[in-house]
């Protein structure tokens, strides 16, 4: 078994956020099973604000892991806030990744911001 | 909570009557082998009584077989030492696709060294087709090497019908068994190979010790040099504990082969027939016949093995997985995608190996577990909502 941090297994053990928002205000879905993981991000928009974030996940402990945590960060955020994080904000915030994980798993930010770019895409 | 263990192929636990015969060469009788004293005489002595039972188990002579420190080494040594003791007549190697990478890493650095190497495919059970064997061999093919089961899926490979090919040519013949040997009939006469790899800690002896055999005539070269230890092939003090529990081990498993084989059979049988009625969705991978009697190996669609190996985990229950995620390499199980499963369904690869120990009541505990935590998994996976869209709304 991986060396997972106690806040990776928390994650990965009881994730948050799980789901679909149903006509949700942004979709963003990144990475393909070849490569190993896949992150589906919704995200429901209000005053620009994220009122409500919900993701699915196909991977390993860390890849459901970091969705959870994303998506516990984002929530409530600005826009402008949310976009600010980073696979390196989410690794910190779970007390770190194993260096192997790090690149393929850590994807959450990326599928969290291509929601976002849809949400924001929609509106012009 | 219930501990299940069912990583047999990873290694086996040590059971006590090898502990015992191991005990004596951690204490009191600590001598060098190579001694010519009491001492070295008493450790000499527990040596040649494990080489006898280690070559009683494969119907092979004492004097051929040679003690390692793996099976990894015993692999190293064999496709290297034969490959290089072969050299003046060619230098093309032949190997299965789906080898143990102690085989085929081996391999890959002799093709460094200047030697040509060929790989056979398998097919969808992991399965050589001998005839394959026979189309690539040449004037000038030195060694094949195919193994004798596959721990992964289970496969047990055509042996004797290969060695009846590689005999009409120059090459050598060796088999990996690591898988086998202690566990199914690993005659070498019968199998009619060259030269075979055992590790103990595939058959409830100790870690740290393998033996390769090679027969009496076929040349070698040793891997490592030094002393005359093993007739001048395995230079280095000799892990004498460890090779008095592997020889312990050899003749337990010789003596109780078919016991041991109804027994994990009648397991196999059920969790590989049960798990995909409970279980929707699943791809059992390998054969039904001619299968390791302790190997249940299947992929889960739409969710990934690492997760549900450490929600297996959390339960009690030790499994492995083929997934690229599991993998240090990050990459899915060559074995696999060998038998051309594509990268999404390898990587919901689940392993369950079994062994003398578990239970019926152990099976029923993972069919009781496993169906939940597959069902959590795919709740969370996109991979299986957009599944149920498709299958509901598209067609």
């Amino acid at each position: 078994m991986p060396v997972y941090s106690e806040k990776v297994m928390d994650h990965f053990m009881n994730p948050r956020n799980v789901g679909e928002i149903e006509n949700a205000d942004g979709v963003g879905e990144v990475g393909n099973p070849v490569c190993g993981d896949m992150m589906t991000f919704y995200i429901k928009v209000k005053d620009n604000r994220l009122e409500d974030v919900k993701f699915k996940t196909f991977g390993c402990g860390a890849a459901i892991a970091v969705s959870s945590i994303v998506s516990e960060m984002a929530k409530g955020k600005t826009l402008e806030e949310a976009m600010k994080i980073t696979p390196r904000s989410v690794a910190d915030e779970l007390e770190g990744l194993p260096k192997q994980k790090y690149h393929c798993s850590n994807l959450g930010a990326q599928a969290l911001n291509k929601a976002i770019q849809d949400y924001l895409s929609k509106k012009k | 909570m219930r501990k299940v263990y069912l990583d047999h192929a990873a290694t086996t636990p040590l059971l006590p009557q090898v502990r015992e015969a191991m005990l004596p060469y951690m204490g009191e009788a600590f001598g060098n082998p190579s001694c010519l004293h009491d001492w070295g005489d008493a450790a000499r002595e527990a040596m040649e009584t494990a080489r006898t039972q280690v070559a009683q188990l494969i119907g092979a002579n004492a004097e051929e077989v040679i003690f390692t420190g793996s099976g990894t080494e015993s692999n190293n040594f064999a496709i290297k030492g034969l490959a290089l003791a072969q050299q003046k007549k060619g230098k093309h190697i032949v190997v299965s696709a789906i080898e143990h990478f102690s085989v085929l890493h081996s391999a890959k650095t002799l093709e460094k060294w200047g030697f040509e190497l060929s790989t056979v495919p398998v097919d969808k059970y992991g399965l050589v087709d001998p005839e394959d064997v026979r189309k690539s061999l040449r004037k000038d093919t030195i060694l094949v090497s195919i193994m004798h089961a596959n721990g992964e899926v289970g496969t047990i490979e055509p042996i004797p019908e290969i060695a009846r090919i590689t005999r009409e040519s120059n090459a050598v013949f060796h088999t990996d068994a690591v898988a086998t040997a202690g566990t199914i009939p690993t005659d070498v006469k019968e199998m009619g190979v060259d030269a075979l790899s055992l590790a103990g800690n595939q058959f409830y002896g100790p870690k740290g010790v393998g033996a390769i055999w090679v027969r009496k005539g076929v040349r070698i070269i040793p891997l490592l040099d030094g002393g005359v230890q093993e007739g001048g092939r395995r230079a280095g003090t000799e892990n004498v504990p460890a090779i008095a529990g592997l020889g312990k081990a050899a003749e337990l498993a010789e003596a109780n082969m078919t016991a041991r084989m109804e027994h994990l059979t009648q397991l196999r049988n059920r969790l590989l027939t049960e798990l995909p009625v409970n279980i929707d969705h699943t791809v059992v991978t390998g054969p039904l016949q001619n299968r390791l009697p302790g190997n249940v190996s299947f992929c889960v669609e739409f969710i990934e093995g690492e997760s549900m190996l450490m929600l297996l985990n959390s339960q009690g229950v030790a499994v492995t997985s083929g997934s690229a995620c599991t993998s240090k390499a990050l990459k899915a199980s060559h074995v696999l995608i060998s038998m051309g499963l594509s990268h999404e369904i390898a990587q919901g690869s689940l392993l369950f190996s079994l062994g003398i120990d578990n239970t019926p009541q152990d099976i029923d505990y993972v069919l009781k577990v496993l169906p939940s935590i597959v069902d959590r998994l795919r709740q969370m996976s996109p991979l299986y909502a957009k599944f149920i869209k498709e299958g509901k709304g598209g067609k």
